[in-house]
């Protein structure tokens, strides 16, 4: 086994070699998606320095030297609504993010793992629910939270977003891979009930792919714009996002307030990044380590 | 009764906007209507209350001080056509909050869903406050009233005056004039433009049109007549884009970087904008401030004194309230009351839609200290300004705008052109929500 993976990496290190520049236009072209992944986010890094005065008219990548003005204002705004709004921001994302993880994982599971009489029907009702993206339900979802009452809570917004379908598909797919039905069969052999399994033996293998999940939920719930602004009319239980656009579309007879809205963004992606940055590492876990031999 | 026919007539509109969302949620509401706050003592009549301007929460908290039975909660929203859709959704899902800010144009789509109720008996005493035209606005010309008028934006011509100075420019006091003095600026610095002509904002040229007396929409008995395509808005119309063809006034929209840039470097000279001028100017263009000045729009013929309106809200009850009563005293109160507009203007920024206010106003604004006469000027304008009844499907009318003047500048053919494009989207879109139509 371990000569069979060393020689096939040495044959690929030597085609890799013998190919020579031509290896470098994979490596150009990953670099031009990087740039242009990244561009806007050096911008936004750039324009939340610029004082109200330095944006429109200082060239485009130069920094200014308002930041720390642009925040003390920022989070003056209204008496410090934008902690309230990040405070929200991080419930709907967190919470959420954790709900739909579990749903997804358990339901995930269960459908790779058990034949039950439906368990096709279910699995195509999902594939299709994936084909409908989320905004067009957001007027029908609406209009249902209206009638049981629900609208501008803040359930309105965490629960539309629990079951997410792609997120079911991911677990399904992903739990059929890295859980060997020998070693459930195994653990029922030596005793353990359904329950025991799934937390024991299953959960365990799926962390990677719950943390896929989890992150995928959580960027997409942050980022979320159309279902909180259409659920919610209190202005206190907005996210970030909603609430910054307040400030952009805040009327015409008000200076509208670039410099805020700009800091606020890039101070709203921060927490995005550390996310990644920390969660990293568990991609990188031996996606094996329950190992069957 | 003209008018509670002429409401459900309109409601047809609605049932095809939003078909397929479930309806027959019930009308209750109007028979409390008339009972006053007082006397129903189980503890304070709370009230919600959309709306974008800024620091309103500061003057309903006065408010809320003075009158412990009726207390008002703001949430803020992002204004726009996107709080009237917003609006329009609560209001059919029968979650609208009480109270509104709702800007004149988007008022008729508000009635024509029947998301507002008609205050008529609790403000024939204020009437006398607001100029007729600005009635007309919350009325559309019927017996009932929809609003109550908050604040307007008559249009003045923005102008650099050190520039105008220094080139030696005439300030223009008709539109010929304009032209002449936009060519003069061209030959004087090639990168400077006298204005520009923006096809992304149909708030602006509708206020042209105007000025120029158009009437879009108007209300004859039971039927519409729609005459967007009339002879000052096509007259309007082929004078900008005579002006941009020959190449003496740019066309880029406003609002945008470029726009602002263009601002700030002084390579732009007018805006003709509206009163809240400058509170975008000292926002998008800080570097300008004490070097513009205002003077009232440039006229069609010489020795008139007309101007059209760019903007402006009131504040609508929601028919679905059960407190319309209160509602509509808040109301009443924010709009009229001496300290409350006082409040208005001071804290939320806007121009008062009121008469006696608007010659009340002092101080010019930070960015025009340059300007003593500031208000003065706007009064003076304002007297002139007229405006036309807004049709129940402006959504649709300013984005044919979008559509026709984009490609109008971009092939190169003639404005008018576009200005039929919008006529025939309006009445294909009336005709096909309902709505009966005078030919």
């Amino acid at each position: 086994m371990a000569t069979v993976t060393a020689a096939t990496a040495h044959r690929r290190r030597a085609r890799a070699g013998s190919r020579g520049p031509a290896g470098l236009a994979p490596t150009a072209l990953l670099l031009v998606g990087a740039l242009y992944c990244l561009f806007p986010v050096a911008w936004v890094l750039i324009a939340a320095t610029k004082s109200p005065g330095e944006l429109f008219s200082t060239s485009t990548l130069s920094f200014g030297t308002g930041f720390f003005d642009n925040v003390g204002e920022l989070f003056a705004y209204r008496d410090g609504v934008f902690w309230l709004w990040a405070g929200n921001t991080l419930l709907y994302a967190g919470g959420g993010a954790l709900l739909s993880t579990a749903v997804s994982a358990v339901s995930g599971y269960a459908l790779a793992k058990y034949r039950f009489p439906g368990r096709n029907v279910i699995f195509n009702l999902l594939i299709g629910g994936i084909l409908v993206p989320a905004v067009v339900l957001a007027i029908p979802q609406y209009l249902l939270f209206s009638k049981i009452g629900l609208a501008d809570s803040h359930w309105a917004v965490l629960l539309p977003q629990i079951l997410h379908p792609y997120s079911i598909y991911l677990a399904r797919i992903y739990a059929a891979a890295a859980i060997p039905d020998s070693l459930l069969e195994a653990g029922r052999i030596d005793g353990a009930g359904e329950w025991h399994l799934l937390r024991r033996v299953a959960m365990p293998l799926m962390v990677p792919g719950m943390v896929t999940i989890f992150l995928f939920q959580f960027v997409a719930i942050w980022n979320n714009f159309l279902l909180p602004f259409i659920m919610l009319g209190d202005d206190g239980k907005f996210p970030l996002t909603v609430g910054l656009y307040t400030l952009l579309a805040a009327g015409a007879n008000q200076p509208t307030l670039y410099n805020l809205i700009l800091t606020g963004a890039f101070l709203s992606i921060v927490p995005l990044i550390a996310l990644f940055l920390t969660m990293q590492r568990y991609w990188k876990t031996d996606l094996s380590s329950g190992a069957v031999k | 009764m003209r008018a509670n026919r002429l409401g459900a007539a309109l409601a047809v509109v609605l049932t095809a906007a939003l078909a397929g969302c479930g309806s027959g949620e019930p009308a209750a509401e109007s028979t409390g209507a008339a009972r006053s706050p007082a006397a129903a003592p189980q503890g304070p009549v709370k009230l919600t209350y959309w709306a974008w301007a800024p620091n309103m929460d500061k003057i309903a908290a006065v408010w809320n001080k003075d009158h412990p039975d009726i207390q008002v909660t703001v949430s803020k929203q992002a204004g726009g056509d996107d709080a009237a859709a917003k609006y329009l959704t609560a209001a059919k899902a029968g979650n609208p909050p009480d109270l509104v800010q709702a800007e004149y144009q988007h008022l008729p789509s508000f009635i024509a869903a029947d998301a507002v109720a008609d205050v008529k008996a609790e403000t024939d005493a204020i009437k006398g406050e607001f100029t007729e035209g600005l009635w007309k606005l919350v009325t559309l010309g019927t017996d009932a009233v929809y609003g109550i008028p908050q604040d307007s934006g008559p249009m003045m011509l923005f102008y650099r005056k050190d520039l105008f100075d220094k080139h030696g420019l005439k300030v223009p006091a008709t539109w010929q004039e304009y032209g002449e003095a936009a060519r003069q600026l061209r030959k004087k610095d090639p990168k400077a433009y006298l204005g520009t002509f923006s096809s992304k904002d149909p708030g602006a040229f509708t206020g042209l049109a105007q000025q120029a007396g158009a009437q879009w929409w108007s209300i004859d008995g039971e039927s519409w007549k729609v005459a967007i395509a009339d002879e000052p808005t096509k007259k309007v119309a082929d004078y900008w884009g005579g002006l941009v063809k020959e190449g003496v006034i740019d066309d880029m929209p406003f609002f945008t970087p470029e726009w602002n840039k263009a601002l700030n470097d002084g390579k732009l000279l007018t805006w003709p904008s509206a009163v809240w001028a400058p509170g975008v100017l000292s926002s998008n263009a800080p570097k300008g401030k004490g070097k513009w000045a205002v003077a009232p729009l440039p006229q069609w013929n010489a020795g008139e004194s007309f101007s059209g309106f760019w903007g402006g809200s009131s504040t609508a009850v929601s028919a679905k309230t059960p407190n319309k009563a209160a509602a509509t005293q808040f109301a009443t109160w924010l709009n009229t009351d001496p300290a409350a507009i006082e409040l208005l203007v001071k804290e939320a920024a806007i121009y008062p839609a009121a008469t006696k206010a608007q010659s009340a106003l002092g101080a010019a604004p930070d960015y025009f200290a340059n300007q003593p006469d500031f208000w003065q000027q706007a009064a003076t304008v304002s007297a002139g300004a007229r405006g036309f009844t807004f049709g129940p499907n402006v959504g649709v009318t300013y984005n044919a705008f979008k559509d026709g003047f984009d490609k109008a500048l971009q092939s190169g053919t003639p404005f008018s052109s576009a200005i039929q494009s919008m006529q025939d989207a309006t009445v294909a879109d009336m005709r096909k929500a309902g709505f009966q139509l005078a030919s």
